[in-house]
């Protein structure tokens, strides 16, 4: 299908056509030369590792740039925005990586914000953009659950957002739509019904630009495929003729090296859990479903374990719960089996076994970090690194009372520690530099330092590679690797299930807060796993145990 | 040309750079020469401590993303509270002062709990704790300012030592002792937030509270220490406050709250949290003490001085933003 819609537009007039765009910041170049097209009903990807000036083009082209070289054609007029506002009125929206939306605003209101339909005197004219919102809902086909477009747009599922997104680019009557890694909050059936709207939305002749590091998702979607490298144009090409390898080949000018994980199960079990429970915290109106329901494994020392799920399926709940986080709404026991050479995090001895009742003790973060376990959260800038502190602040915050004896901070301590992590990973720049100016791959490696350092024994990471290039995966990967030939014990979540395969030695899947599945390495398969989280039962023959989630594929 | 450009780059070098502005100014407008006897500058540092030392605690609630509203209202409970201890209940004026600390850092511990324990926003908190306090103040005093003259019996009595001792003048009659006070406030809150493991948290926990909290951070004993500590500080101004008066007046210090966020925006350091220090405060402080020193030594009215001092924050605030 792919292929037949790239030659037939071949000759046709692009809608957006940008020539020898050229850009710097101060001294540096981030974009060199760089011509770049959109055609329409094609699916124009744009790749690169990050710091390969995607961002900067797609700014250039939504009018958030004003300042480069170059000309930029829309409909075959040269063009030059000023504002954002001018790349929308030209028929140029954009899907930000980031949700844009105001959360307690309903989404109508959201649909038309800042061109609202105003009749005399200013007044809003309400009737007219609900209806006009509904159609454009109802081309979406849009599930608003119990929730109806006046309700405040926070309260729909992220996945809902995002589609709101998107009929906020149609509202705006967009011919260009340009996406900024859209599925980055998504998992993978959510992701689908995004893929089916934005076959629909090519069926209409829009032209869709899309950034995107997941290879499955740019190959289901490409008709072309353009790769820029340091700024510049390192090719275009129809999907079909460039095939994977070759395409990483060109993000980062190498073959991506195939370092695999093995590992025998032969370690000491770190951690049993035992009846693990976790209470919805929303009100009981919902449907009165905890987010995680009796669920018992075990991990042993130097074994990755994956969690396969939905969101919703409680995956990152069970992360959460050990490490915590999830306070007052937590029953169970967690058996944990610490090396006893090891002290706890303030070095007091500690016992070599513990038994924790999940509803009283490990009340807090801190308690779990004490007892070395440690969390990587799903949500790098949220909940990850305060960003306006430097690398090394970011990478000590955790293990602090280890640099601050007497609760004095010792500079050298701190500064000779972080150095030696930031070493290992591989992390860049400047330690004193505010975090918020690192590229993702560098950020995302300060927020794994600042776990390394506070010397866990059972690492909890939740999407460790969310928002990093193709690169910095890769040595992402090789880092889990060696941690669990360490000793480390792992428990990984990720939405990206080609990752959760290649990663783990054992895949427990979740479906609505229940474990439906258990696989080893070799049994393990993307439509086993995929099929258990959607609450199909392991053994094959067997009824799925529950109604599948709302997802049409 | 490129020095300029430097300074201008970090925080620090703007701020700076305004207090230098504000300096030349007083140089053009000197006031037939007061402005060049180096009594003027003491006289300066002196009014201004009082604010200085409020705006050290205010710096340290606002990095941690927080306000601190009641620092005015703490200010006038401890004047009134050790003026009463001192001067009618004739006790020792150490303990006097360790008593009215203890109560200031208490009271700022509260609200700290409220903001950090109970998760309500800190302007609520510190605004209701400011009008209460107040209340209290006026409660305290009868309503009346505490001096030497006892209006229940109609006499007199004589004012402690520690009044004068608090606000005399040492090294040769060039520095107050109150100037010191608040330089030595800078210093351990300059040493706390740059060397001390509670300091670090406060940034982290203006910068990203929930990110500090899932890294151990223990973010609500963090916050009620910051409140404490600016109640600590609140309790120094007000006995040094007290001294200045030499007497404990329940109305005493109204709206110094605002002059010390005022200090603290000058600096630099942003309402949001996460980011600021104690240098910036310091310059910040200077920056407003000669602007309200240049207007008087000029006999500029009060009118003018409200409306200047408005405008020139501005012009300070616009100067410091990140380009």
């Amino acid at each position: 299908m792919t292929d037949v819609q790239a030659t037939r537009d071949a000759a046709c007039e692009p809608l957006l056509d940008a020539s020898h765009i050229s850009k710097s910041f101060g001294p540096n170049p981030v974009l060199r030369d760089v011509s770049f097209d959109v055609r329409p009903g094609e699916v124009h990807i744009l790749a690169g590792e990050n710091g390969a000036g995607k961002s900067t083009l797609l700014n250039i082209l939504s009018g958030i740039h004003t300042t480069y070289e170059g000309e930029l054609r829309v409909g075959g007029v040269v063009r030059r925005f000023l504002h954002p506002k001018d790349a929308v009125r030209a028929g140029v929206a954009t899907v930000h990586q980031e949700l844009s939306l105001i959360g307690p605003l309903s989404l109508i209101d959201n649909l038309f914000l800042g061109r609202e339909y105003t009749g005399r005197f200013g007044i809003i004219d309400t009737r007219r953009q609900a209806r006009e919102a509904r159609a454009l809902l109802r081309e979406l086909d849009l599930d608003m659950g119990a929730l109806n477009e006046e309700d405040p747009v926070e309260r729909l599922p992220i996945s809902t957002q995002q589609l709101v997104e998107i009929a906020k680019a149609l509202a705006a009557k967009a011919n260009v739509i340009l996406m900024d890694e859209p599925t980055s909050a998504l998992r993978e059936p959510e992701a689908l019904r995004l893929f089916d709207r934005i076959e629909a939305l090519k069926r209409q002749g829009k032209g869709i630009v899309y950034v995107s590091h997941k290879m499955d998702e740019i190959y289901r979607l490409a008709d072309r495929i353009t790769v820029l490298r340091d700024g510049a144009l390192v090719g275009t090409k129809p999907a079909s003729e460039l095939p994977a390898r070759k395409l990483v080949e060109w993000m980062i000018g190498r073959d991506l090296p195939s370092r695999e994980h093995t590992s025998a199960l032969s370690g000491d079990v770190v951690l049993a859990i035992e009846h693990l429970s976790v209470r919805s915290a929303e009100l009981p109106d919902a449907d009165g479903r905890p987010d995680v329901d009796d669920v018992s494994f075990e991990v042993r020392a130097g074994e990755i374990l994956g969690l396969a799920g939905l969101r919703g399926s409680g995956v990152s709940d069970v992360l959460h719960a050990l490490f915590g986080d999830r306070a007052g709404r937590v029953s169970g026991n967690v058996l944990l089996r610490g090396r006893p050479e090891v002290p706890d995090v303030k070095g007091r001895g500690r016992k070599t076994e513990e038994r924790i009742d999940l509803s009283r003790d490990l009340a807090s973060p801190d308690e779990a970090i004490d007892r070395r376990i440690m969390l990587l959260t799903n949500d790098r800038k949220g909940k990850g690194l305060v960003l306006d502190m430097g690398s090394k602040e970011n990478a000590s915050l955790a293990s602090l009372p280890r640099f601050s004896p007497y609760g004095i901070l010792r500079d050298r301590l701190e500064t000779s520690a972080t150095a030696r992590v930031f070493g290992q990973l591989g992390v860049k720049g400047q330690v004193d530099a505010p975090v918020r100016l690192l590229s993702g791959g560098n950020q995302q490696k300060v927020v794994l330092a600042k776990c390394l350092l506070t010397e866990p024994e059972v690492m909890l990471l939740d999407e460790p590679t969310r928002g990093v290039d193709v690169g910095a995966k890769a040595e992402i990967y090789a880092l889990l690797g060696e941690w669990a030939r360490q000793g480390m014990a792992i428990v990984l979540v990720t939405s990206e299930l080609p990752e959760l395969l290649r990663l783990s030695d054992r895949i427990l899947v979740l479906h609505r807060g229940q474990c439906t599945a258990e696989f080893s390495r070799a049994e393990a398969t993307q439509e086993k796993v995929l099929h258990a989280a959607f609450g199909g039962s392991a053994q094959l023959g067997d009824s799925p145990s529950t109604q599948p989630d709302r997802v049409k594929s | 040309m490129k020095l300029l450009r430097q300074l201008l780059a970090s925080p620090i070098g703007r701020a700076v750079l305004a207090l230098v502005g504000m300096f030349i100014l007083g140089l053009v407008f000197n006031a037939d020469g007061a402005f060049f006897h180096w009594t003027t500058h003491r006289d300066m540092l002196r009014q201004l401590s009082v604010y200085g030392i409020l705006s050290c605690g205010m710096t340290l609630v606002i990095i941690t993303g927080g306000i601190d509203l009641s620092v005015s209202s703490v200010l006038a409970v401890c004047a009134v509270g050790f003026s009463i201890l001192t001067i009618h209940q004739q006790a020792n004026p150490w303990l006097a002062i360790a008593l009215v600390l203890a109560g200031g850092t208490a009271v700022g511990a509260l609200s700290g709990t409220l903001v950090g324990r109970f998760k309500i926003q800190p302007f609520v908190v510190t605004l209701a704790a400011m009008v209460l306090l107040r209340g209290l103040a006026k409660h305290l005093s009868g309503g009346q300012k505490i001096s030497t003259y006892i209006a229940a019996s109609d006499r007199s009595v004589e004012l402690p030592a520690i009044f004068e001792g608090i606000d005399a003048r040492v090294l040769g009659d060039n520095v107050s002792i109150v100037t010191l006070v608040f330089l030595a406030c800078v210093a351990v809150s300059a040493f706390l937030l740059g060397h001390v493991r509670l300091g670090r948290y406060f940034y982290a926990t203006g910068g990203n509270a929930e990110a500090a909290r899932l890294s151990g951070v223990p973010v609500t004993r963090t916050l009620v220490l910051a409140y404490a500590l600016s109640g600590l500080f609140s309790a120094i101004a007000g006995v040094c406050q007290a001294a200045q008066e030499q007497q404990g007046d329940p109305e005493t210090g109204s709206g110094y709250e605002l002059q010390a966020i005022a200090i603290v925006v000058i600096g630099g350091t942003n309402l949001a949290g996460g980011r600021g220090g104690m240098a910036l405060t310091l310059v910040g402080a200077l920056t407003i003490g000669y602007l309200q020193k240049i207007l008087s030594i000029n006999a500029v009215g009060e009118a003018s001085r409200l409306m200047l001092t408005g405008a020139i924050i501005v012009c300070a605030v616009l100067l410091q933003r990140r380009k």
